[in-house]
């Protein structure tokens, strides 16, 4: 296997133009999600907005970028704002619906123990809205994941190489690897985004088990069916 | 009341668009380079680039791993793109080497170039580069260039043996990258020399691999433009029709490189290797990449240089 | 704003709409081969992926494994599976139908997550209540299915039809580099002539369409929701509560019940 290093290499690369999306997405998803609580109108606009950046093509959105940024066209800048947007439309979304789902009730409970606006924001809701969020998070992991290997279209380095240049060779073992290597990858993120989890939000195990509990003596399940209400699971292209 | 109000979408679009407009102020052509030579901080590395076509970087492996085994300091970007992404990328510093092939560098620079003989494309380069502060070495024996290919058996059908006789199998379709439309020795020059011009241009993105052969042999295309060291030549059984009037140029392989890094050493370096390199070469190199064997190109590069004592 | 101008002066320029014109142009052969491509390949998926839906929403069987397997889908690099199964298709079958039936089962297997998704979820999201009553009005199965199930959740089987088709439609774009038409070619082309004007007008082209398809799909669903069929929003909230961190989470496209 000669060309396990290229293999590395490529898979490193690929990790690198990942990780950067992913972290900055969450990032800056966090206020834009708080952002919809504040009225009907912010909601709106921002969900329209996410919306229709999310609905723009890849390449296309590759491309247009130099005009706005000033990039060159094959820069790999282009690539990681491009995901970054993509990862945020997602989030937002998803953060957006995580704060709706922490009840009125604890957060008034909270102010009525002295929180101050912030604290509050940090110590109860943020925590509480943890659980939806790091589904989001998982979504878009996997997602930016995927696409990175259309920057090679673009010039970038990373395993999409192994696609066209697998293409260019007639050499479909080489596509394979490529396609099986980013599923590990994203496998790989999946597996710590869940660990993750269960370090910073022990709770929920607890309150999923209680919860099992409480199902099995329940005749209709509608709020269990209601919640794994879908659609949005395509992946990006 | 939906939240996809006709105001809230409105102002949705208006945003977003407004970002747009207001960051979109960027008047630098993105695909331009930048002008004056940035390049990337140590002036006496070297980056290696190379076409996006196996044969390429095959050719840019053996001047790497050359220049790394006599103590350069070497980088390498390889599968850039075509001609009109790396001479940008050479202007600009991203690389400062590159093996390219002698007449479709000069065809790059001089549309209306005469030249095609070796020597005299040779000679007429180093004035031609000169211009984008480059340079070019010696060149070597081995060519690669672009063809007019088609079936054995479409040629014995039609009693095709030259690029001319394509005036009697007029119309068809003819398959190659999307340059070939624009350069001189694709269609315009097709037309202009050979006076051949109802062809229907099938633009296809793999510089004459895989795709564009099995359009060919499927007959989507029947003619195509497939380099002439191409592996698939020999395996599907296909013919280089005759080029009597030079349409196609020499096209020998040379480095071109930025006069920032062009010193005697360097030189002694690359004309080592151009001296050595065969047509043969060529196409053995690809069949090892691109056969059945599936050799990864830095493999068949340092085999190249051990048997040609130059690692 | 320059480099926009020059683009749009592309796109609107005569001389790009000319017929006969040599390949990517004249556009309106790339925007119909964009369509014919998206169309084919929405309508198979549709067909697959739709009753499948159907019937996992209807009895309840298989959820766990539709979850996993839109998420797993989810993670597929787009471009890896096109090449994969155009070479394949394209060895198997002669001619360029190869690379147009290895394009399409691509296109096809990358939608179907979505209206999977998009087919059970809106099953699963009508009234309990609803489908109590029919059934003691002594519907069958069928007859429920048709009358009361689908009608009511039309919204989320056309919004995973939405995000299907949106998919195909980018996936589309990057299938020149296979060899296939369509708009993509518009924009590697520009990539290989070094032409920014033919990129981003390509790329303006894609956009757009992408954008108006969304849109009149966003109009249908509108068109199809049923007042008062309990998918309000405090159901909604109420069910938020219980969410557990496993849930698949909606992208933006999938305006989902929201009423207001």
């Amino acid at each position: 296997m000669g060309n396990f290093p290229l293999v590395v290499d490529l898979t490193l690369n690929h990790i690198r133009l990942s990780i950067i999306p992913i972290v900055l997405g969450f990032l800056i998803a966090i206020p834009l999600g708080r952002l919809t609580l504040t009225g009907r109108f912010a909601r709106g606009t921002v969900i329209t907005a996410m919306s229709l950046l999310y609905t723009i093509p890849s390449l296309p959105l590759f491309v247009i970028l130099p005009a706005i940024l000033g990039t060159k066209v094959l820069s790999d800048t282009n690539l990681i704002v491009a995901l970054t947007i993509y990862a945020v439309a997602i989030m937002v979304r998803a953060t957006s619906d995580a704060f709706f789902s922490v009840s009125a009730d604890t957060k008034q409970a909270a102010t009525a123990m002295g929180f101050s606006a912030w604290r509050r924001f940090w110590q109860v809701e943020f925590p509480l809205a943890g659980p939806v969020m790091l589904a989001g998070l998982r979504v878009v992991s996997v997602s930016t994941i995927a696409l990175v290997s259309v920057g090679v279209l673009i010039g970038s380095e990373n395993l999409g190489y192994l696609f066209t240049n697998g293409k260019q060779r007639n050499n479909l073992e080489e596509v394979g690897v490529g396609i099986i290597a980013t599923l590990l990858i994203a496998l790989l993120f999946d597996l710590i985004l869940v660990a993750l989890g269960r370090i910073l939000l022990p709770w929920v195990r607890v309150d999923r088990a209680a919860r099992r509990r409480s199902k099995r003596t329940t005749a209709l399940a509608p709020l269990a069916a209601g919640d794994s209400a879908v659609a949005g699971s395509e992946g990006r292209s | 009341m939906s939240i996809f109000s006709k105001g809230r979408v409105a102002f949705g679009v208006i945003a977003v668009g407004a970002v747009v407009a207001l960051a979109g102020c960027s008047q630098a052509d993105p695909t331009a380079p930048d002008t004056g030579n940035a390049g990337g901080g140590d002036s006496s590395q070297i980056v290696v680039g190379s076409f996006a076509f196996p044969e390429s970087e095959i050719l840019g492996e053996i001047y790497a791993q050359a220049l790394k085994a006599k103590g350069f300091d070497v980088q390498t970007k390889f599968n850039i793109g075509p001609r009109q992404q790396t001479i940008p990328a050479l202007q600009d510093g991203s690389i400062n080497l590159i093996p390219e092939y002698n007449g479709n560098l000069l065809a790059y620079y001089d549309t209306a170039f005469t030249q095609r003989t070796t020597d005299d494309v040779d000679a007429a380069l180093t004035d031609a580069v000169a211009k984008d502060n480059l340079t070019v070495y010696s060149s070597a024996a081995a060519e690669d260039k672009d063809a007019y290919v088609v079936t054995q058996a479409y040629a014995q059908a039609n009693g095709l043996t030259s690029i001319g006789d394509l005036s009697k199998v007029q119309p068809f379709s003819l398959g190659a990258n999307p340059q070939f439309a624009e350069l001189g020795y694709g269609i315009p020059g097709l037309k202009s020399v050979y006076g051949v011009s109802d062809v229907t241009f099938v633009p296809y993105e793999d510089f004459g691999g895989p795709d564009t052969v099995k359009a060919l042999t499927d007959n989507t295309v029947q003619v195509a433009d497939i380099y002439t060291t191409s592996p698939a030549l020999k395996a599907e059984n296909l013919l280089v029709l005759k080029d009597p009037e030079n349409l196609i140029a020499a096209q020998n392989v040379l480095p071109l490189l930025s006069k920032s890094i062009d010193t005697p050493e360097l030189k002694d370096a690359l004309d080592a290797i151009s001296a050595k390199l065969t047509t043969d070469d060529l196409i053995d190199l690809r069949n090892r990449v691109e056969g059945s064997e599936q050799a990864s190109a830095s493999t068949a590069a340092a085999d190249w240089l051990k048997n040609a004592g130059l690692l | 704003m320059n480099l926009f101008v020059n683009a749009f002066a592309w796109i609107f320029d005569p001389q790009n709409w000319q017929p006969g014109g040599v390949s990517p142009l004249p556009i309106q052969d790339r925007l119909l081969e964009h369509l014919l491509y998206t169309a084919i390949a929405v309508v198979i998926a549709a067909a697959i992926a739709l009753p499948l839906g159907f019937y996992i929403g209807h009895t309840g069987k298989g959820r766990q494994f539709v979850i996993g397997f839109t998420g797993a889908m989810r993670a597929l690099p787009t471009l890896g599976v096109l090449f994969f199964l155009t070479m394949v298709l394209g060895s198997l079958v002669k001619g360029a139908s190869g690379v147009f039936w290895g394009t399409i089962v691509a296109l096809v297997i990358l939608a179907i997550p979505s209206i999977l998704a998009g087919a059970y979820a809106g099953l699963e999201s009508v009234s309990r209540p609803a489908i109590d009553a029919a059934r003691a009005l002594g519907m069958t199965e069928m007859q429920i299915l048709t009358r009361v199930e689908i009608p009511l959740a039309l919204p989320l089987i056309i919004g995973g039809l939405r995000a299907g088709t949106l998919q195909v439609i980018a996936t589309a774009v990057i299938a020149s580099y296979a060899g296939l038409g369509g708009l993509g070619r518009i924009i590697s082309s520009g990539i290989g002539l070094n032409d920014y004007d033919r990129i981003l007008g390509g790329a303006i082209l894609v956009t757009v369409f992408a954008l108006l398809v969304d849109a009149l799909f966003a109009l249908v669903q509108r068109v199809t929701r049923v007042p008062g069929a309990d998918n309000g929003d405090r159901g909604l909230r109420s069910r938020r509560r219980a969410s557990r961190p496993e849930t698949v989470v909606e992208t933006p496209t999938r305006e989902r019940n929201v009423t207001a």
